[in-house]
């Protein structure tokens, strides 16, 4: 039998074939002479791309150990063959191609363990052997100089400060997952990465809302939508293959695409709609939505009364006056809200009162009608400055998608979320989609688009000090000292109340048979944090107050991608060492060679380990839609390269053998129960640590089919819940499955995995009335017919009884939010930090009064205001203009991937700065020119970019112009420019205490 | 089949794809460039630049617009630089693309200097021109060119010159009944048509694409006082073959209508 490539991948379900003609789509035969092509008798490799969270597919064509091309893979169902630039560019990862169109390896890889002496001003060569042990020498000095068994209180802690941690989203799932476990088990707290500075506060805003912190649909979902808005997401440069679906939809479905955003950028370019506004103001624009929707009652009525907490009576005092939220304190200095207030009616039971006509005056309801009768349109445009005809067209065109029978999606990323209230710039949106009737609805949602290519995966994970892998909250010391009480804090309803089940299935995967009942499955194990931030900034912070004095910077590049990053360059110059691990050298690991650091007065020890590249290694990566696909090897790593996998279990072997000599409550380290090795392997195997994370039982080792078969009782141990199914059979695991869909509604079940149990739209049974009946009977999701569940996806409520008995529709009818104690979306969220109604502030820096209260930022913000970190007051003189920053479709976040990738900087070369033709004029600047750009804290250099494209708004009545620049550059690297980060301000969210890097004050020169 | 590439600009979100894979799948070096005040580069195509994204930008009616439109090789049918090559090296191949063998190009820039469009280059390393291929090893391999393959959008598609010319018309009725009154095919017409076409919602210069090519004089009379006669025959009758069949393929486009 002969199989083509497509077939022999099916059958096989492995992503490795043979080839023996090009394989790549043959649709057009020509019958031409045909040409030798460089493909033919290669080795096929499926791997996926990694750059954004797209999650497109691509073909490595191998051939002598060297991969030839490396193109998009027409079978992938998320890309069928296309690529966006960067996609195309991967190959420069690892080759170059010359002037004689040979390739050849990329110089500038990292092919060798370097390191860095105390007050060197360069490199020298090691060997592995060397500096994994040295760095463990110099683990176990730290930890133990600054180990905390117990708190002030006697509360054991068993923690260190004195490391932190920092990536990376760069990374596979099994890798994160093993770094998360050995840095717990050390003892760290100080344990963050680049999802802090994305999308924390999605996290927060969305979970608050709905249950999960996730994107709800998919990429390829987006062409069932009938509306689609891009606000803060720069869909067409960000994620280029979205505007694969969005376009099918404008073409099939006649779908409009509105962007939202200050500058006309490529998606703002082709929408049908454009609305400008002024940075940080997305609460005040959507806000108007909703009052809007309110107004013309264009909302979902039986929607909202079914499906969310409308018609919840809320305590009647509950206040919300002049941008204060009821309840404000401050507790030794710091603003926080006492939340008594922000609570449901309930009866002598404790069953919550309910209305729903909605009429009452304390329900839920009506509270937010009175919360956004504020929001009108004048005051709205007056703050956003976006012309008032725009944004009615925009308010009318999505908010007629609240009609039965309508879908309308919202995509958002880094422009809402990086505020000073980016959850609650989340939170709105989750609001108004509730509101309109479209979370769960195929072509629906809240598409909260990830960076990076495993920015979900490595979120899973819970590189975050704040969690732990499948978002069981990290423990704390003040209310979970013991395994009883942090059990006691177990919601009471939901699918929270198996929370049990899954940390203690954890503790077995991490301490295996150490982890016993009776020792409460070593939980005191895991260090314990005292209710204070570890997050991104706090750890420059306390780097800079020198209380850090080593660091692990592992795929992540903080001097350029951090906010204020002229302290993280100094803080980091006050550590004892950096173990640094990465595929090309990088600013933070350069720290030293900045040019406003003296290396000769810089003690710090630097290590820089060379690790793989994404098709060096294989291992799974999340998408978006949370996507678990399997990226296979087609290469060996360049040189003395290895994956950071082999990294982590040589680190942590070389740390367990320094401990094995004695030490500071070495039992952690100790008794991990860490075992990857195969016979004959050479390192760890990523099969093994997959299937650690899917879990199994612990009597045979048999994997658990899916987290459904958890126990609490130390029969089962599961290294992350939601993963939990993605490799559950040693044949053909979910996360290898190629098959993609053909016909249906675009959620091509059998390709990969999606969290939870493989479900592609979260919340779908508010995909079909109360009946069962679908809203959208053209592109059904889930829906009630021949007395059962007809289902495209897989239900995501309870949809059978315990005895396998399909639930009616009536009966779930109102609790489709399953991860939220009242199974019922929430308008009115208490668990926030700042107000359970999202609420319009000012940024940190502002060039305007509030217009909308007296309340001019958010009372609840984590603001840093500290040697190094200022803020420029209220519309300062000195910086009269709103700056913003942004990403851009040929580079990559702090640049280290693409800017040593020649094709991505032949096309965009320098940093440089967008401004109107107003602006240029007023400073005396040409198209083309040098300018100085500065803020209260930096000033760079970059190119000015003259366009219309920015245009000055009108706020409050006076014009102001907005000043928008790229923050990929640095100083390392092929392409080397300023770093935009040096301007903006460490202000962060009041939940998850994201950076506003979105909007700031700053000012702009020519360069005389 | 007479391979055709439609470039549909109006589906184009600048992403640049194109211009990476045509580097990636053919080996070409980067450029060094420089920031110059948009988002374009390299600034011309080149000896290892055969292909690249125009970005024009202008305030319309008040409102601000922003086009991205492909350049490459056209691949025309009366195709001056083919006309003008003293050797042979620019040729026809059996697809109807025009190909410059390296190995018979004596770098006399002839073909440079006539081309309306500004494609070849000339690579002094090499002492030989060098344009896009149409990715002639890919197509007659039954793979789409590099360029088309990677488009997310599917602004570029590639097939079969009569299902692309039914394609393009009608986009360009969707266009016009969308309100666009400018929108037209370009490339059809020009230079005795272009096997590289495309839908356009606006007169060609304002993309930056010439907007009325022309084959020079020089190409013409090159051909009228140089080339054998017996060649010009064989030419003629080429191009009159196309242009009936191109006539053919729109009238039975017209008649068929069908799926965008």
């Amino acid at each position: 039998m002969k199989l083509s490539r497509r077939e022999f991948l099916k059958c096989s379900g492995a992503g490795i074939a043979a080839t023996t003609l090009a394989g790549l789509g043959q649709e057009h035969h020509l019958a031409g002479s045909g040409e030798p092509l460089k493909v033919h008798y290669t080795r096929e490799v499926s791997t996926v791309c990694a750059y954004c969270s797209c999650g497109c597919g691509l073909i490595a064509h191998v051939r002598g150990g060297e991969v030839v091309n490396l193109e998009g893979d027409p079978d992938h169902p998320v890309n069928e063959g296309a690529l966006c630039s960067k996609g195309s560019s991967l190959l420069n990862l690892r080759y170059m191609a010359d002037r004689n169109g040979r390739l050849g390896h990329n110089p500038n890889r990292l092919t060798r363990v370097l390191y860095r002496a105390p007050r060197s001003s360069q490199w020298e060569e090691k060997t592995w052997d060397w500096a994994i042990a040295r760095i463990a020498q110099k683990v176990r000095e730290t930890r133990d100089a600054s180990f905390e068994r117990v708190d002030a209180k006697g509360v054991t802690v068993n923690r260190t400060r004195a490391i932190a941690h920092l990536g990376s989203a760069a990374i596979n799932n099994e890798e994160n997952y093993l770094m998360v476990k050995l840095q717990r088990a050390l003892g760290l707290i100080y344990l963050d990465h680049h999802a802090r500075l994305c999308h924390s506060s999605t996290v927060a805003g969305l979970a608050n809302t709905f249950g999960r912190g996730a994107m709800t649909n998919h990429y390829i979902d987006y062409r069932n939508a009938d509306v689609i808005m891009a606000i803060g997401a720069n869909t067409a440069e960000m994620h280029p293959m979205s505007m694969r679906w969005i376009d099918h939809a404008r073409r099939k479905r006649g779908a409009k695409l509105i962007a939202v955003d200050p500058r006309v950028t490529r998606t703002a370019a082709v929408a049908d709609i454009y609305a400008p506004l002024r940075p940080g103001t997305d609460i005040a624009f959507l806000g108007g939505f909703i009052r809007y929707a309110l107004e013309k009652e264009l909302y979902h009525a039986d929607y909202v009364r079914m499906y969310t907490n409308a018609s919840y009576l809320v305590n009647p005092d509950y206040s919300f006056q002049d941008g204060m939220f009821s309840g404000a304190s401050t507790v030794n200095g710091k603003f926080t809200y006492d939340k008594a207030t922000w609570s449901y009616q309930t009866d002598a039971e404790g069953n919550v009162l309910k209305d729903e006509t909605l009429q009452h005056p304390n329900c839920v309801f009506q509270l937010m009608k009175r919360h956004y009768d504020r929001y009108n349109v004048g005051t709205v445009c007056s703050i956003t400055g976006t012309p008032q005809e725009v944004y009615l067209k925009a308010a009318e065109t999505f908010c007629r998608t609240g009609a039965a029978g309508k879908a309308g999606t919202i995509l958002y990323s880094m422009g809402v979320t990086q505020h000073t209230y980016g959850a609650q710039n989340c939170r709105v949106i989750g609001v108004l989609q509730l509101l309109l009737g479209n979370m769960g609805l195929a072509g629906g949602g809240v598409n909260a688009q990830r960076g990076e290519s495993n920015v979900q995966g490595s979120t899973d994970q819970a590189l975050l000090y704040h969690i732990l892998p499948g978002y069981l909250p990290m423990i704390q010391a003040g209310s979970h000292p013991t395994l009883a009480a942090y059990h006691a804090t177990t919601p009471k309803s939901g699918y929270w109340t198996n929370r049990p089940k899954f940390l203690n299935s954890l503790l077995k995967a991490w301490w295996g048979d150490s982890a016993q009942p009776e020792n409460d499955f070593c939980y005191d194990y895991l260090p314990k944090l005292d209710g204070r931030d570890y997050s991104h900034m706090a750890i420059f912070e306390a780097m800079y107050r020198r209380e850090i004095r080593g660091m692990f910077l592992w795929g992540q590049n903080p001097v350029v991608a951090g906010p204020n990053s002229r302290k993280i360059r100094q803080a980091l110059s006050r550590l004892d060492w950096v173990a640094a691990i990465d595929i090309f050298e990088t600013e933070s690991a350069t720290f030293w060679k900045a040019p406003d650091i003296d290396p000769s007065a810089v003690e710090t020890e630097v290590f820089l380990l060379p690790a793989a590249v994404s098709y060096e290694k294989p291992g799974t990566i999340a998408n978006s839609g949370r996507w678990i696909q399997w990226r296979y090897q087609a290469v060996p790593p360049l040189g003395d390269a290895k994956d950071d996998l082999w990294i982590a279990d040589r680190l942590y072997k070389a740390i367990r053998a320094e401990y094995q000599k004695g030490g500071v409550f070495p039992d952690p380290i100790l008794q991990l129960n860490w075992n990857y090795d195969v016979p004959g392997g050479e390192g760890p195997s990523v099969d093994k640590v997959a299937q650690e994370m899917n879990g199994y039982y612990t009597a045979t080792g048999a994997l658990v089919p899916n987290f459904t078969q958890l126990a609490d009782n130390g029969s089962t141990a599961c290294g992350n819940w939601i993963y939990s199914g993605y490799y559950n059979n040693l044949e053909l695991p979910a996360c290898k499955k190629r098959i993609a869909e053909k016909a249906g509604i675009g959620l091509h079940p059998d390709w990969a995995f999606a969290w939870p149990l493989n479900r592609r739209i979260l919340y779908n049974r508010c995909s079909s009335d109360e009946t069962g009946r679908p809203w959208c009977p053209d592109r059904p999701v889930v829906w009630w017919q021949n007395e059962t569940w007809q289902r495209s996806d897989v239900p995501d409520f309870g949809w059978l009884s315990a005895t396998g008995q399909p639930v009616t529709p009536e009966a779930s009818s109102r609790r489709p939010f399953i991860m939220l104690p009242e199974l019922q979306g929430r308008f009115f969220s208490a668990p926030m930090a700042d107000g359970p109604f999202p609420e319009h502030y000012e940024p940190a820096e502002s060039p305007i009064r509030n217009i909308l209260s007296s309340t001019q930022v958010n009372p609840a913000a984590v603001i840093y205001l500290s040697e190094m970190s200022k803020l420029a007051e209220v519309a300062s003189p000195d910086f009269p203009y709103v700056a913003t920053s942004y990403r851009l479709t040929e580079h990559w976040q702090s640049g280290i991937m693409t800017r040593n990738s020649p094709w991505l900087n032949e096309l965009m070369p320098n940093l440089f700065v967008e401004i109107s033709p107003t602006l240029a004029e007023r400073i005396g600047v040409e198209n083309g020119e040098p300018v100085l750009v500065s803020s209260i804290r930096g000033e760079i250099k970059a190119v000015a970019c003259v366009t219309p494209r920015v245009k000055p708004l009108l706020v409050g009545g006076k014009e102001l112009e907005i000043v928008g620049m790229p923050w990929h550059w640095g100083y390392a690297g092929m392409s080397r420019g300023d770093v935009t980060n040096d301007l903006t301000p460490q202000a962060g969210d009041a939940n998850t205490a994201i950076p506003e890097y979105k909007a700031f004050l700053c000012n702009i020169r020519r360069v005389s | 089949m007479k391979a055709t590439t439609l470039i549909d600009v109006t589906r184009c979100t600048g992403c640049r794809g194109c211009q990476v894979s045509c580097k990636q799948w053919n080996q070409l070096p980067a450029e060094t460039t420089r920031f110059r005040g948009t988002y374009e580069n390299p600034p011309a195509l080149s000896p290892i630049t055969w292909t690249r994204v125009l970005f024009r930008e202008r305030v319309h009616r008040g409102k601000v617009e922003w086009f991205f439109a492909k350049t490459q090789c056209m691949h025309c049918t009366d195709a001056s630089c083919i006309t003008v090559c003293p050797t042979g090296a620019a040729h026809r191949t059996p697809e109807g693309t025009v190909k410059v063998d390296p190995n018979r190009c004596i770098g006399c820039n002839y073909c440079v200097a006539n081309c309306p469009f500004e494609v070849p280059r000339y690579d002094p390393t090499r002492n030989a021109v060098r344009k896009c291929t149409f990715c002639y090893d890919r197509i007659t391999n039954g793979l789409k060119p590099a360029c088309v393959q990677t488009c997310p959008t599917g602004a570029l598609q590639f097939g079969d010159r009569q299902e692309m010319v039914r394609l393009a018309q009608r986009r360009v009725e969707e266009l016009k009944a969308a309100g666009r009154t400018e929108a037209r095919i370009y490339g059809l017409d020009e230079v005795a048509g272009t096997a590289v076409f495309y839908v356009l919602a606006e007169e060609p210069a304002v993309y930056g694409l010439v907007q009325d090519p022309q084959v020079p004089l020089t190409a013409t009379l090159w051909g009228i006082i140089f080339k054998p006669v017996r060649v010009l025959a064989v030419a003629g009758a080429v191009v009159a073959g196309l242009l009936a069949r191109r006539q053919q393929a729109e009238d039975q486009g017209q008649e068929r209508g069908g799926d965008l």
